[in-house]
């Protein structure tokens, strides 16, 4: 990064790229500054997160070091990201915990791990925790029934409540003045563009995730994990459903509905993770930001640990490390959701609301520009 | 065979030279990020089409293109060569998407209507790194940061290439070369030569590496020159800006919504300009006849608010008296002619009057030369004496003045510089092949 306050350096490479727009078909950054003479924070902060990273603009800009330009879009979008996230945390006091979370997001993993461990000592025996124990309700002889649900609800409650109220701080830095007939007009092009992630197509031929020419390699992945991180919570709420409405406790038959979507969950998240961070690996460093590769790093390890102590749980749950993988894995799912409201988890839902804006503004735009006639000369 | 100049009629000629069967060798001047030469710079591509297509809307005809060329360059060009480019233009397109190019389909991104051209997805750069990356799976042996000092006939046939790379000389013999290097221009000595003393102020807009070099060495040696080393596009660019490889951001194209004035403060004006695209071009000269090849475009709050960005910020000022003082302008003179200005302006909308002020800084910035070396129509370089060589071939914009020697229409550029690029590298392969 060439200057120091990333503000400026937005405006100053935003400016190049509104009189230049040789990248308008890669994503919808471009589009959104059309025209603009100048930048706002509010208008940076909403771009930032309308940028997901895929440096096809790094590759493809004419003024890229070592032209005297500079320009670096990919990694001063990423500075201003993490920037947005920081911002709008909520609780505000989470900004610390966020600038470190490389540190952070495992210090909360670990003493959730603790908390559990010291919960199952307390309530069985250490002989209890390395004994094979396959018999109905044996999950809840680890962890009684209330400990669990009560650190997975509180937890859980926690992450919805904070994230919720982060996204609503951030919707309203950067969609004032939208109302709720243009949102919903809106929305059904921002869920569709959040739900195929469109935009992870550059227009056609995908991401550079590893300097090489695009692919839609990326794409698939995040596809692959956030489809499984979905199957996941929906086997844990299925199960909670068996338990309160039909009255079985866990562990579940092989066959049975929780288990298929915790198992195909389980792997396509791991499977997406552990793919991501092989990207995250190989990535070119040059557009990326050190601070937002370890914000990615960290939350993609905790997700890969999570889905993988899952699928251990369910392989080995009739052997005697069931007691320790079962532990291990509560602890990590109490973990995640625990730093879920400080990590790239935020990433989610301030990406969906930068896309619900760009929605909005692209029904402002349709019906305000008539087209143009002409070519280009130069 | 070797190809000397990696832009996009050096890639074309060395694809298909590839394709063609030979083994080949691609030069450039630039280090690997500055590959590409001008096409960098470039959005879109002429192309004839009888339907519409994915990539271009509605038809645009070979006839059309045809009357468009003839109503630009006049009789004034080379037919054959002419009539080549116009069949070609007809399947470019096709040919670089087969090499990996992505274009971008219209009404996507924010791009506008145009029938007659071709906009590659990402811009220019985009296009040059997916033909490199073509031409490296193709197995061409590709050297940046190789510059060719000399080119000399060999004993027994062949050519040796003299190619200066981190710092040494390095001699190469080969059966075959193209030569893609670009036009003249980019280098001040030759600036100075063919335009005098004035050239000192100009910015050129492409890459340095075009610096004219190898066509002064093809003449030197023999080779026939065409068209005119004072005939070029010039358009007006933020004097601001870096003296090479502006491109496009730094061009002022809110020219129609101000007033242009000189470094005394003098009002400047070029008849008929108007505020058609081709009014960039009519402006570049006529500043570079300005006192140091120096104007200022000034506008008020209202011009500023309908001018398309452009990539530095304009110089800002509350009030003419303090805007003149920051641009070093006598006030007084400023002040006079703005108020001559207001009082008969060429549009009620433009008079400079609503603060705060704006300045625009504009020196001469070069785009191309309309001069370049002779070629035929397998483009073997033609000698004054219409002699050829059987083995050395020119394309793109060094023979560009084959066709165009005056005039330009977008998206030429490309297109010319792909098609004969890729005749070049057709022919030179079938004569390496025997
Ligand atoms: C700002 C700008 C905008 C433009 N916009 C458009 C547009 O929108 N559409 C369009 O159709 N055209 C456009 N053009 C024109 C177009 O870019 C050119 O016509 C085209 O790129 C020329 O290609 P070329 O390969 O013949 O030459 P160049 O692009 O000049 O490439 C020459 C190459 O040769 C290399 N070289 C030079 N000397 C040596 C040497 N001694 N040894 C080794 N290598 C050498 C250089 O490094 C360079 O890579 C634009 C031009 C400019 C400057
Ligand atoms: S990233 Fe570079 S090429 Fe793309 S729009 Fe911005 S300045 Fe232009
Ligand atoms: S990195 Fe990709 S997503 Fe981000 S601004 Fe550039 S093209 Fe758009």
């Amino acid at each position: 990064m060439s200057a120091a306050d990333p503000m400026l350096e937005a405006e100053r490479v935003l400016r190049i790229c509104s009189a230049c727009m040789y990248c308008d078909g890669l994503c919808p950054v471009f589009p959104a500054i059309d025209g603009k003479h100048g930048f706002s924070l509010s208008d940076v902060s909403y771009m930032s997160n309308l940028c997901h990273n895929c440096q096809g603009c790094w590759h493809d800009c004419q003024y890229a070091p070592p032209h005297p330009f500079a320009v670096n879009l990919p990694a001063t979008f990423a500075e201003l990201r993490q920037r947005s996230y920081a911002d709008h945390l909520w609780p505000p006091t989470l900004g610390r915990a966020f600038r470190a979370s490389s540190l952070a997001v495992p210090a909360t993993v670990a003493l959730a791990q603790l908390i559990t461990f010291a919960l199952v000592l307390s309530t069985g025996s250490t002989e209890m925790l390395f004994a094979a124990d396959a018999r109905e309700g044996a999950f809840y002889r680890m962890l009684p029934w209330p400990a669990m649900a009560g650190l997975a609800g509180g937890t859980f409650a926690w992450a919805v409540i904070a994230i919720t109220l982060a996204t609503l701080r951030y919707w309203r830095t950067i969609a004032p003045g939208v109302t709720i007939s243009e949102i919903m007009r809106a929305l059904p092009v921002a869920l569709s563009d959040i739900i195929t992630l469109r935009h992870l197509g550059g227009g056609g031929p995908g991401c550079h995730d590893d300097g090489a020419p695009p692919s839609h390699r990326r794409r698939i992945l995040h596809h692959l994990t956030a489809g499984g991180f979905v199957l996941s919570g929906l086997s844990t709420m299925v199960a909670a459903a068996y338990h309160h409405l039909l009255g079985v406790a866990a562990p579940y038959p092989v066959g049975s509905l929780p288990v298929m979507l915790g198992l195909v969950g389980g792997v396509t998240m791991t499977v997406g993770a552990v793919g991501l961070l092989g990207l995250e690996a190989r990535a070119d460093r040059e557009p990326s930001d050190r601070g937002e590769t370890r914000l990615n790093v960290a939350f993609l390890i905790l997700l890969a640990l999570v889905g993988a102590s899952g699928l251990a749980v369910l392989g080995f749950r009739s052997t005697p490390a069931m007691g320790l993988l079962l532990s291990t894995h509560l602890g990590l799912v109490f973990g995640l959701f625990a730093a879920l409201p400080f990590s790239k988890a935020l990433h989610a839902p301030f990406r969906a609301a930068a896309l619900l804006r760009a929605a909005i503004d692209g029904n402002r735009r349709a019906s305000t520009q008539a087209p143009e006639a002409a070519g280009d000369t130069p | 065979m070797t190809v000397i100049g990696g832009g996009i009629a050096g890639l074309c000629a060395a694809i298909a030279a590839r394709r063609g069967g030979a083994v080949v060798r691609l030069l450039e001047a630039a280090p690997r990020p500055l590959r590409g030469g001008n096409a960098r710079h470039g959005r879109n591509f002429r192309l004839t089409h009888e339907t519409p297509l994915d990539y271009v809307p509605d038809r645009y005809t070979a006839e059309e293109l045809r009357a468009e060329l003839r109503s630009v360059t006049g009789d004034d060009t080379d037919r054959a060569l002419t009539e080549l480019l116009i069949e070609r233009a007809h399947s470019i397109a096709g040919w670089l998407i087969d090499h990996g190019v992505h274009l971008q389909p219209p009404g996507t991104g924010v791009m506008p209507y145009s029938r007659r051209t071709a906009f590659p997805l990402g811009g220019g750069k985009a296009m040059i790194n997916a033909l490199y990356a073509s031409a490296e799976r193709l197995g061409i042996a590709i050297n940046y940061d190789s510059e060719v000092r000399s080119i000399l006939r060999s004993e027994g046939g062949g050519w040796t290439i003299n190619v200066r790379s981190t710092g040494a000389d390095d001699p190469i013999r080969t059966r075959s070369v193209v030569v893609c290097a670009g036009g003249a221009g980019a280098d001040q000595a030759w600036l100075r030569a063919n335009f005098g003393s004035t050239a000192e102020g100009w910015m050129v807009r492409g890459t340095p590496y075009a610096d004219g070099r190898l066509l002064d060495l093809l003449i030197g040696a023999g080779g026939c020159a065409i068209g005119d080393p004072t005939t070029c596009h010039v358009v007006p660019v933020d004097a601001r800006g870096p003296q090479f490889d502006g491109g496009i951001v730094t061009r002022i194209t809110s020219i129609p919504l101000g007033l242009v004035v000189d470094r005394s403060g003098a009002r400047i004006d070029v008849a008929g300009a108007g505020s058609q695209p081709t009014h960039y071009a009519k402006w570049g000269p006529r500043i570079a006849d300005c006192p140091g090849q120096l104007a200022y475009l000034l506008l008020d709050a209202r011009g500023l608010a309908r001018a398309a960005p452009s990539a530095l910020a304009p110089i800002t000022a509350p009030s003419l008296g303090e805007l003149a003082a920051t641009l070093a302008i006598d006030p007084a003179a400023l002040l006079q002619n703005i108020d001559d200005f207001n009082a008969a302006p060429a549009n009620a909308a433009r008079t400079i009057a609503v603060p705060p002020f704006f300045a625009y800084p504009m020196r001469p910035g070069l785009t191309f030369v309309h001069y370049g070396i002779k070629v035929d129509a397998t483009m073997r370089v033609v000698q004054a004496d219409g002699r050829r060589h059987d083995d050395l071939f020119a394309a793109g914009m060094i023979m560009a003045a084959n066709v165009l020697r005056l005039g330009y229409l977008a998206g030429l550029g490309i297109t010319l510089s792909a098609v004969f690029g890729q005749i070049a590298g057709e022919e030179a392969a079938r004569h390496v092949r025997g």
